[in-house]
């Protein structure tokens, strides 16, 4: 055998493709690159609901992620304009499952913006604690099933005990846990049962402590680390590119929050921190969402010192006809810009309702944070989006 | 975007108690743009792309030419600093001549606020893409595509994303029916001759080819 150095060119012309030497009728050796397409498929654990992603890999390395979408597309939008506008509120439940309060939230601030509604104070308060409760939830349900994904398996049960817990206060309050329906077109359905508010307070001041316990099995850990530092890093600039918000922007170092950008209710007299981190990989955003956790609870008992007596709906029509103009109004939902744009036609049913989802926008950057990364690191990728399939697919 | 209004003043005719309900705030109103700044700083540098401008609850939409979307798209973000992309929609207003309406939504970091754009665009019409422009665009024009129907030429992978491959007809176009058509999804056709959609003996069934 040649005992000489190979030189570079040599070795790049030796590694080819396993299609080329089968062709020229050898075997593939080891090094050749073996396409292969994989279907990771949308019945599977990890892709957190229906997600198709159609997968060219290398050995272990991904080459292409494709997604494909479209499997819990159920014609929301059509049904919009086929219904009332407050008969379109149980319908954004059903979007973001997972935080549901949010998208009621965000749906019926835009009607609301059309028409000129005032929300009483109280009615704002205490929509800031749903809200913040949902982003809560979700984060929880993020922290959970992503730690799960990657083999973490413990703090799945403990944020799921937290989650029951604030799943209750909701069951209390409006009698469901996952698809609320508990916000109206300028303010909410009823008022708080005499106790709640003394309940959530316990829970709040224990939740804290709930975080350190995640934070001490996650944060400082070396397979979480060696899991997720490094992975599907995304610059700021390439963040404002792909339209993705929420906490994939913080991760990057954009310090934009549309609860303190463009703020709606009464965010503007709240004291919260916006955590931000500056390299933009998965580990950044797991510690910009425990952090919004934290900051979620201040939030949570700002407002409950601020509640006081008063009215729950503001002054609104018993049929909602809005004028026949067009808005567009959004909100900071968990997983990043929830937005509604109604058009409407001056009847009693919205001409066009479409929601801007942020899943939907974020997944789109799937396929750039996937490519180079292993089959492995995919899953790391779809936890951290944050996406729920049914904001995805509507 | 918190409104500031002054309510109306209450009639002097009310003899209502001390704690009457407080007037309403009073409803927002649309007023004609044409002489926004931003919508000065499109026509300086596309004369003839701005058909209208118009602003409601302290919103601005400008309407402009279908050819001319993916220039003032980009004149938009290189020099009005409108640099993300929020969303592309349509909008069918079915008896009305153009019969969509494409609808986009910019936002502006330094500015901290929005402006929508709307181009009208008949039926069989190609809107110019800016997914090349705003890669944020990408799966929302291809979502208007499989919504509409509506064509953007020089999208890079412009095919349906939430229906199937296959699929007939474009959903939230007005002639499409909310029970649905007969997809042709039929799996065991001797067994169950429905097929996809409505029952055959439903009154509802209706079929769009």
């Amino acid at each position: 055998m040649n005992d000489e150095p190979i030189s570079q060119a040599e070795k790049a012309a030796a590694i080819g493709t396993a299609e080329r030497a089968r062709s020229a009728g050898e075997a593939p050796t080891l090094f050749d690159v073996q396409e292969m397409e994989l279907n990771f498929g949308p019945q599977h654990p990890s892709t957190h609901g229906v997600l198709r992603l159609v997968l060219k890999v290398d050995g272990e390395k991904i080459l292409e992620a494709k997604p494909d979408i479209g499997y819990l597309h159920r014609g929301t939008e059509k049904l919009f304009e086929t219904e009332t506008y407050p008969m379109g509120i149980p319908h954004t439940d059903r979007m973001d499952y997972v935080a549901a309060a949010t998208n009621n939230h965000a749906f019926c601030l835009t009607i609301e913006k059309l028409l000129g509604v005032e929300v009483p104070r109280r009615a704002q308060l205490i929509r800031v604690i749903l809200d913040e409760l949902q982003r809560l939830s979700s984060h929880l349900v993020w922290l959970g099933t992503s730690g799960l994904d990657l083999g973490a398996v413990t703090p799945f049960w403990y944020a799921f005990r937290e989650r029951e817990q604030i799943l209750d206060f909701f069951e209390e309050y409006c009698g469901a846990r996952l698809t609320l329906n508990c916000m109206r077109i300028g303010g909410l359905p009823f008022d708080l049962t005499p106790g709640w508010i003394e309940r959530l307070l316990e829970f709040v001041d224990d939740v804290p402590a709930r975080i350190d316990d995640y934070e001490q099995l996650l944060t400082d850990n070396r397979i979480w680390k060696n899991r997720t530092v490094g992975i599907g890093v995304i610059s700021a600039e390439e963040c404002v590119e792909y339209g993705l918000t929420g906490p994939i922007l913080r991760g990057s170092g954009v310090e934009w929050d549309l609860r303190r950008a463009q703020p709606y209710e009464c965010y503007e007299e709240l004291d919260f921190a916006i955590p931000t981190r500056v390299n933009g990989d998965t580990y950044d955003r797991y510690i910009v969402r425990v952090q919004e956790m934290r900051q979620t609870v201040r939030i949570i008992r700002q407002c409950l010192d601020r509640l006081e007596e008063g009215e729950i709906r503001g002054k609104v029509a018993r049929v909602i006809k809005p004028p026949a103009q067009e808005v567009y109004a959004s909100i900071e939902s968990p997983k990043g810009e929830l937005g509604f744009y109604c058009v409407s036609n001056g009847t009693n049913r919205p001409y066009r309702m479409h929601c801007r989802p942020p899943s939907f926008i974020n997944l789109q950057a799937l396929p750039r944070l996937a490519k180079g990364h292993l089959v492995s690191d995919l899953v790391a990728l779809i936890g951290t989006i944050d996406i729920v399939l049914g904001e995805v697919d509507r | 975007m918190a409104e500031e209004q002054t309510p109306p003043p209450p009639p002097a005719a009310s003899a209502g108690p001390a704690a009457a309900k407080p007037a309403a705030p009073a409803k927002p109103e649309a007023a004609d743009a044409s002489s926004h700044p931003w919508v000065e700083s499109i026509r300086a540098v596309f004369p003839d792309a701005v058909l209208s401008a118009k602003e409601f609850a302290r919103q601005v939409t400008v309407v402009v030419a279908r050819e001319r979307i993916a220039d003032v798209a980009r004149h938009l973000k290189h020099a009005e600093d409108f640099r993300y992309c929020v969303d592309v929609t349509a909008v069918d207003w079915r008896e009305r001549q153009p019969r969509f309406d494409v609808v986009y939504h910019f936002y502006s970091f330094s500015k901290n606020d929005r402006i929508r754009v709307k181009c009208p665009v008949a039926d069989g019409e190609e809107v110019p893409s800016i997914a090349t422009v705003f890669l944020a665009a990408n799966w929302s024009e291809r979502e208007t595509w499989d919504m509409f129907g509506i064509r953007f030429a020089g999208h890079p992978d412009l095919r349906r994303i939430l229906t199937w491959e296959g699929f007939h007809g474009h959903p939230l176009r007005k002639d499409f029916p909310v029970e649905g058509i007969d997809t042709g999804a039929a799996i065991y056709p001797e067994e169950w001759p429905e097929g996809g959609g409505p029952a055959q003996d439903d009154p509802n069934r209706k079929v769009v080819s």
